[in-house]
């Protein structure tokens, strides 16, 4: 059984369609990667996956362990285990970043998942998670957070962008350590070198899948342009995401 | 159940420890309606308090250089579900001075009470003073709280307040404080207030940045929900070379609330800055579903975001 199975779905938001028939899956304790250009719907995939207001699915299936989420709730596809690392994660005021690493686990060690990210415990957990912080700082609390829920299936939204200073080394030590949460990963990206850091990987455009295979496969037929609706430069099917 | 005992309980209920009260290295005046209970002077805190035929009227003096570890506690309010308080407060903190005055202002059972502050406090010349204000209302909202401060912190001073009033109904609120900085002196005026039901409040707070250098910050963050209503007037005038001053509201609207926030800068010498920032609406959708994806409900997460901005 797949952990995430995706079934000819279909997504119109604004009078404009983001996925015409997508299909994907992905396996337990699997790494895949996603990659698409600006405008193709990666992200608009996350949030259809996670439930965000606005992102209801127009026709087709998200099935979840076998079992269809399509009508649950955010916080409910976020308690079998789903959620998602933001690509600009929101500002807190008056929430320490003790406190947001344990929302959802409150017996996390909040101090070892800072670690894995690259951040002193003693300089960072008694800060709060608010515009005090620059962007690189909140978007590694954010993968924190998110490796301390030991989730099944963590959707990554870019989770290299903003983050200065860290080698593709780094990054890959920080994704594999999810899967030693027995985590899987959908790993949103355009960049080539972090699909080589999944098991698999995937091409969207044009709102479809229009290939799954090696992560080596699909970064060169990403980097080639060789994808059979666009140039790749720019998606021209999609906007949002 | 005498006075004391009364105010003790309604400080547990504060989360206060009581023993405050009893603590003879621990400055304290306790004031029910227009009844003065009990006062306490340190050495380093001289307190005078008398009964007038409009209220009562109180003066904390901190003497030079006096360090003051605990914090003085002033306990003020009125028990019953009517009444009247009016105090007239005069603290000064002379030359070189450091206190911290806690004041737990309590109204459990109000329908129709009112409290009236007049409050007159000196900074002087290196002195620091932290000023901190929690109110613990009841459910019925039926209480008018008037307060009313003028500041004056001289050079090299540093003032610090901060107002919360957060649980229970607030009633009416009406906060008129004004706030003089000399040079190289610092003011900080912080507010967190929660207002249900038909609660009403105004805040106005203004800071006068006279001597060079001097500083300040006007930080209020307020929460609404039902039909409340609340007015927030942030002003702050630099006067001098080097001043800095910053005034910064977030205000959160649920329901039927209605929010306004103003904030006034103004600068009469070409060497002083003041900014300005205010944040008025619903709370934000992406703050709710990220603490959502940790697995909160939408309920939880309201209250997450809320008791933050009120922290």
């Amino acid at each position: 059984m797949h952990l995430l199975e995706i079934k000819n779905l279909s997504f119109q938001i604004g009078g404009k369609t983001i996925f015409d028939g997508l299909n994907l899956a992905l396996e337990p304790r699997e790494i895949h990667a996603l990659i698409g250009t600006n405008g193709s719907g990666k992200s608009s995939l996350a949030y259809l996956i996670l439930g965000c207001e606005e992102y209801a699915p127009t026709s087709g299936e998200i099935l979840f362990e076998g079992n269809s989420i399509s009508a649950l709730k955010l916080h409910e596809r976020a308690r079998l285990g789903i959620t998602l690392s933001w690509q600009e994660p929101a500002r807190l005021e008056g929430l320490s970043v003790m406190d947001y690493l344990r929302l959802g686990n409150r017996y996390a060690d909040s101090a070892a998942f800072l670690c894995k990210v690259g951040l002193a415990p003693e300089r960072y957990l008694q800060r709060n998670i608010d515009k005090t912080l620059s962007g690189g700082q909140r978007k590694r609390i954010e993968l924190a957070s998110v490796l301390a829920l030991r989730p099944k299936l963590a959707l990554l939204d870019e989770p290299d962008s903003g983050i200065d200073l860290l080698s593709i080394g780094e990054i890959a030590e920080v994704i594999h350590s999810f899967k030693d949460v027995g985590a899987s990963l959908l790993l949103i990206t355009h960049r080539e070198e972090m699909v080589r850091i999944a098991d698999r990987a995937s091409q969207l455009c044009g709102g479809k899948i229009v290939l799954t295979a090696t992560p080596a496969e699909v970064a060169e037929h990403y980097k080639s342009r060789r994808c059979t609706v666009c140039d790749g430069k720019e998606c021209h099917h999609a906007s949002p995401g | 159940m005498p006075l004391l005992d009364e105010v003790s309980q309604v400080l547990q209920r504060m989360g206060t420890d009581s023993a405050v009260l009893t603590d003879r290295r621990v400055a304290h005046v306790v004031a029910t309606g227009l009844d003065l209970v009990s006062q306490r002077e340190i050495p380093g805190v001289a307190i005078r308090s008398e009964r007038k035929a409009d209220g009562l009227a109180a003066q904390i003096t901190v003497t030079r250089d006096a360090r003051i570890e605990n914090p003085i506690h002033l306990c003020m309010g009125v028990l019953h579900d009517t009444g009247r308080q009016s105090i007239q407060l005069q603290v000064r903190l002379e030359q070189d001075s450091k206190a911290k005055i806690v004041a737990h202002c309590f109204f459990p059972r109000a329908q129709n009470v009112e409290h009236i502050m007049d409050a007159a406090i000196e900074i002087e010349s290196g002195a620091e003073l932290g000023y901190a204000e929690g109110h613990y209302h009841g459910p019925f909202g039926g209480v008018s709280v008037l307060p009313t401060a003028r500041v004056r912190v001289h050079p090299h001073g540093r003032y610090v307040s901060d107002f919360s009033l957060t649980s229970g109904r607030v009633g009416k609120l009406q906060i008129d404080y004004a706030v003089e900085v000399n040079a190289d002196a610092i003011a900080e005026l912080n507010a967190k207030i929660f207002g249900r039901g038909d609660d009403d409040i105004r805040i106005r707070e203004e800071v006068v940045l006279s001597g060079a250098k001097a500083r300040s910050l006007i930080r209020t963050r307020v929460a609404l929900e039902g039909r409340a209503r609340a007015e927030v007037t942030g002003i702050t005038e630099g006067n001098a070379e080097g001043a800095r001053g910053h005034v910064d509201c977030m205000e959160i609207v649920r329901d039927h609330a209605f929010a306004q926030a103003i904030p006034i800068v103004r600068v009469t010498h070409p060497l002083a800055k003041v900014t300005h920032e205010a944040a008025i609406g619903s709370i934000d959708q992406k703050q709710l579903e990220t603490l959502m994806a940790h697995g909160l409900t939408p309920e939880q997460a309201v209250e997450t975001v809320v008791a933050g901005l009120l922290r």
